[in-house]
């Protein structure tokens, strides 16, 4: 296959950035993503010049740290797939493909495709967890949880926080991310101690990163490699009124 | 967004209702518009409650205004560099058009006060019985008047199937066992609503209504 690349370029924070023009040759349609990029950047390191940076880790779909707007599309138009499971083969021979990282102002860009997500991280931070005893792990079934609860909090529990709902979302919220970490522990009974506290904290926190507000676009949930529901944010707000009106 | 959309939802109810008495002519029309001048008389005086009423619903329609304005704002700070591609996935007409329709409908309503409220724009002027003024204004020769209300209409009803949705998700009411629910009772809401708005325009257009 043969490619188009239109990718932004961003030396740093302080660059202005712009979209630059590359030809990919011999692309094979089953590679990934992001095997592509490697290819391309191989050419440009033998050319002297700057590799693409983007971010990437376990390439397997699971740890969240890939994720660029392909063609207008948060992890590209193949859905509940990251980019890096993304493969050449959704892509027409000849194809002009858009490249562009996550754009949100509490997403600064590193570099390139690399933006700085560690506002996510003082989300979790402000309460994103549960304080319980630390030691050894409990006997199974010492504690019983409905199934339909187990599943809703695992479903929420599979968010691997790569961030393309706030990529997508034409608010620039972080409502999916913020509300699927708030469900999957509110669903549970050892997240029942902190739960309203839990909620208003990351809420609260969320906002004063300066992400948007949630219009219940769904825009998030379509793009969303894990598929999270837009009932996370339902259970959200519904734990956020109720810590507001205590 | 959901608690002044709620006010303004049970007003629609309410103002659709209302018009509907045209279907039992013009008598009771009018005396529908006299009875709600006259809530609660002698206890309170000629137009209290109506006033009381017009009050809360300008109070929610400003703050519903200014929520959107604000939560637009917000999305603009959030999103400074914008995309050079950008391809919606969820499906939804209704609900892209949710800003826009909003000052489509204000400027909507701003015309339906000067036809029907003021009779400004209306062939009766201001002193005229309200059945008058509704029964000429969509008189046949003015059909143009009629296709704004069907547009403007046919554009709240789309307004409310996202934002009534919107408003049990923002409330906290929406969850996986009742979604399907809700969506069927905010699509419901919205279709019932623009029937009952449509029906008296077009009776009257099509000499139905005379």
């Amino acid at each position: 296959m043969n490619l188009t690349l239109r990718v932004w370029r961003q030396k740093d924070q302080s660059d202005k950035g712009r979209m630059v023009t590359y030809k990919v040759e011999d692309v094979s349609p089953d590679m990934s993503f992001l095997e592509m990029l490697d290819v391309l950047n191989e050419r440009l390191i033998l050319e002297g010049d700057d590799p693409i940076a983007f971010d990437h880790d376990c390439r397997e779909g699971i740890c969240g740290m890939c994720g660029m707007v392909i063609n207008g599309v948060a992890h590209g138009e193949q859905r509940a797939t990251t980019t890096c499971q993304l493969h050449m083969r959704h892509f027409e021979d000849g194809a002009e493909i858009t490249i562009e990282p996550w754009r949100a102002a509490p997403f600064p860009v590193v570099k390139d495709l690399v933006v700085d997500r560690s506002a996510f991280d003082r989300i979790i931070q402000a309460g994103g967890f549960v304080s319980v005893p630390a030691g050894s792990a409990p006997d199974a079934h010492s504690v019983p949880v409905r199934k339909e609860d187990a599943d809703a909090a695992f479903d929420a529990a599979t968010c691997i926080g790569c961030g393309a709902c706030v990529a997508a979302c034409p608010n620039g919220s972080a409502s999916l991310f913020t509300a699927a970490k708030i469900t999957h522990l509110s669903l549970l009974p050892q997240g029942q101690p902190e739960r309203l506290s839990r909620a208003k904290a990351m809420v609260d926190q969320m906002d004063a990163e300066g992400f948007g507000g949630c219009t219940n676009t769904g825009e998030c949930t379509a793009v969303c490699p894990k598929g999270i529901p837009l009932d996370a944010i339902a259970q959200m707000n519904s734990d956020y009124l109720k810590a507001n009106a205590k | 967004m959901a608690v002044t959309g709620a006010v303004m939802v049970s007003f629609l109810v309410l103002h659709m209702l209302g018009n509907l008495k045209i279907f039992f002519g013009r008598d009771s029309f009018n005396e529908y518009a006299h009875w709600l001048r006259t809530l609660l008389e002698p206890f309170a005086p000629y137009r209290t409650v109506l006033t009381i009423l017009e009050i809360g619903l300008v109070v929610a329609v400003v703050l519903h205004m200014w929520a959107a304005i604000s939560l637009s704002r917000r999305a603009g700070k959030a999103r400074p560099v914008k995309y050079v591609a950008r391809k919606s996935q969820a499906n939804g007409y209704a609900t892209h058009i949710m800003r826009w329709g909003g000052v489509t409908i204000v400027l909507f309503v701003i015309w339906h006060l000067l036809d029907l409220t003021f009779g400004v724009v209306n062939p009766e002027g201001f002193n005229s019985a309200p059945a008058d003024r509704m029964i000429s204004g969509f008189d046949p020769s003015r059909w143009w008047v009629t296709l704004i209300y069907f547009v403007a209409v046919v554009m709240v009803g789309m307004h409310l199937r996202h934002g009534i949705w919107s408003a049990f998700q923002t409330l906290g009411w929406a969850n996986r066992d009742r979604n399907k629910a809700l969506r069927a009772t905010a699509g419901l809401v919205s279709i019932v609503l623009v029937i009952g708005f449509l029906l008296p325009p077009l009776a009257i257009t099509f000499g139905v209504v005379k």
